[in-house]
């Protein structure tokens, strides 16, 4: 009876001392965790400062002055903003883009990934590997011939220098394939029998079952658009033009110090990622995974 | 005129993959044939099409006696290794010690992810001002007791140091969730015999999950590596390669000789070289994979 008391009370004290040390490196991981995100904070702080109240030491995390009306200038909401900076419009460029190409990429890349998979065509192997071949390629090499291409066709100054090639992708390409190969065989020899030809095959048996791994690749497209900065800041000339990285940085060059604009016009950019990222955290991160290099 | 069966299956095949092959094609192949001719020409974009002369491997042979270029890929270098082995060490143990020994995993990890999906312009807007000197960073120093805080990027040994610390932290939330899924598929039982055999948390870190993650490891070097030798946002947008050339990267320099010099050959000429330095790390990938994944 006394030994079972104590290995009770035994065991007791080793399972509170494991939920102790469990809280402990809980606690110790969050404030981690915290940091990671106080650029984030420290942002959103900021815009809603007034401008004099930014530079303040210390660091007031928690504005004194609470305004919203960096985001109002930023916006040009109610026309009140000293100068327009044309914020909306780049916000809608970027959707429209991202939207396109999402929508361009998944539909490209499900189509061609299902052929490279299930339809034995004469040729497919050799251009199986071209394609793999050309995720080595860095980005930087074809950027200055794309440059040229697009001058000489006259589309630098349109957003087609960023639709044209951002409906394309090899990796998305690749990641669908690598979903179809692991559908038996068997499910599309059935439809075949049953007098379905390949396109009928691909839409109602083939995409249907794929529509996981096409939503993962949409959020990684998504994600790339959203935060493509280098070609945009190549290609797009023109404010009307703009893309919410391009028009950053062009934001901060045209406000210079107003430091609680530039981080009230940050924030609205992360939004929607974020969102997107909350929204769909399971499919994204499988996403990422598999396209962890952009191409 | 009936169709057999395999000619259907190559015009099916075809149909599926046009879209994207013909993006392919046209964004990615030619390009590179493109890229690869100018490289061997000495073509300045401001004198117009075709107006070049061949110039043989000149391009090739110059770009060691630049200062910049050398100078700049030095920096890749530093840059890609420094970041690779911060960002997989912190990232590995946090993904183990979130994994065992705390509560709330998934909003601690969805902080360390924010980061990554952030809009970079955004993300290098706000780490140059917690690197001003009333920031957040200068307030630290200043309160460990330095009364000469580094200018971060305005400095010549910190310029580099600064962005390559904001990558990391970029980077993290990343490798912390690739380590996740595939600690999620350890072998349990292992463990178990492990703790009979007493081994501590230690032991079990070094002896059984270090090994048994080698190929995610592995996988995580080789993207991180890839996609670090390719930095450029944080790079233009913090302190544009400076200050001197201290901080410069090989995709800046190429960005810079393309679209500020107009030197197209030279700058299709340096992307050759990036592109041989990131063919070594995927041929030493494909080399090492069986030597290295250990079990």
């Amino acid at each position: 009876m006394e030994t079972v008391v104590k290995k009770n009370y035994h065991r007791n004290t080793q399972k509170y001392k494991k939920t102790l040390v469990k809280i402990l490196i809980t606690i110790i991981v969050a404030i981690v965790g915290f940091t990671m995100i106080i650029p984030f904070l420290w942002m959103l702080s900021a815009s809603f400062k007034i401008s004099a109240e930014v530079m303040e030491l210390p660091i007031r995390w928690i504005p004194k002055h609470f305004t919203p009306n960096n985001y109002k200038a930023v916006w040009n909401i109610g026309k009140s903003a000293a100068r327009d900076y044309h914020f909306g419009l780049s916000y809608f460029n970027s959707l429209k883009i991202a939207f396109i190409n999402l929508f361009g990429a998944v539909l490209t890349s499900t189509m061609a990934g299902y052929a490279f998979a299930k339809i034995n065509f004469k040729g497919r192997n050799i251009l199986f590997l071209g394609y793999l071949a050309t995720m080595m390629i860095p980005q930087q090499v074809t950027l200055i011939p794309k440059f040229v291409m697009f001058s000489k066709l006259n589309l630098i100054g349109t957003h087609l220098t960023l639709i044209l090639p951002g409906i394309i992708t090899v990796t998305g390409t690749f990641l669908m394939r690598q979903y179809f190969m692991q559908i038996p065989e068997e499910l599309k020899e059935s439809a075949y029998i049953d007098g379905a030809n390949e396109f009928q095959i691909w839409a109602r048996i083939m995409v249907p079952v794929a529509k996981p791994s096409m939503a993962s690749l949409a959020m990684i497209v998504f994600l790339w658009n959203w935060n493509n900065y280098q070609e945009a800041l190549v290609f797009l000339a023109d404010w009307r033009l703009y893309t919410i990285p391009v028009s950053l940085t062009n934001f901060i060059e045209e406000t210079s110090t107003q430091y609680n604009l530039i981080m009230a016009a940050s924030a609205s950019a992360l939004i929607p990622v974020f969102v997107v990222f909350l929204a769909g955290q399971k499919f994204f991160v499988k996403g990422l995974m598999a396209g962890a290099v952009k191409g | 005129m009936k169709l057999s069966r395999k000619a259907k299956r190559n015009m099916a095949g075809y149909t599926f993959i046009l879209p994207n092959l013909i993006g392919v094609i046209l964004f990615t192949f030619i390009p590179i044939v493109y890229s690869l001719i100018i490289s061997f020409t000495n073509w300045d974009f401001t004198k117009g099409f075709g107006n070049w002369n061949w110039v043989g491997f000149k391009n090739f042979v110059d770009i060691w006696s630049d200062k910049w270029f050398v100078d700049s890929l030095k920096n890749t270098i530093v840059f890609a290794v420094v970041v690779v082995v911060f960002t997989l060490i912190i990232a590995l143990v946090l993904a183990v010690v979130i994994d065992r020994f705390c509560y709330a995993k998934t909003p601690i990890r969805l902080a360390l992810f924010m980061p990554y999906i952030s809009n970079v312009v955004a993300v290098a807007i706000v780490w140059v001002m917690m690197y001003s000197s009333w920031g957040p960073f200068t307030q630290m120093v200043k309160k460990l007791g330095v009364d000469n805080p580094p200018q971060w990027l305005g400095d010549y040994k910190w310029s580099l140091p600064s962005v390559i610390i904001m990558t990391i932290w970029g980077g993290i939330g990343y490798a912390v969730m690739i380590y996740t899924s595939a600690i999620q598929g350890l072998p349990r039982d292992v463990y178990e015999a492990a703790e009979v055999d007493g081994a501590g948390e230690i032991r079990k870190f070094f002896a059984l999950t270090v090994p048994f993650l080698s190929p995610t490891t592995f996988f995580l070097v080789v993207t991180t590596l890839i996609s670090s030798f390719q930095v450029f946002a944080p790079i233009q947008l913090m302190t544009r390669g400076g200050p001197g050339s201290s901080s410069s990267v090989l995709v800046y320099y190429i960005y810079q000789s393309a679209f500020s010099f107009y030197k197209m050959g030279y700058a299709s000429a340096m992307s050759w070289i990036l592109f041989i330095l990131l063919f070594i790390v995927t041929m030493i990938q494909w080399k090492q994979q069986k030597k290295w994944v250990s079990y």
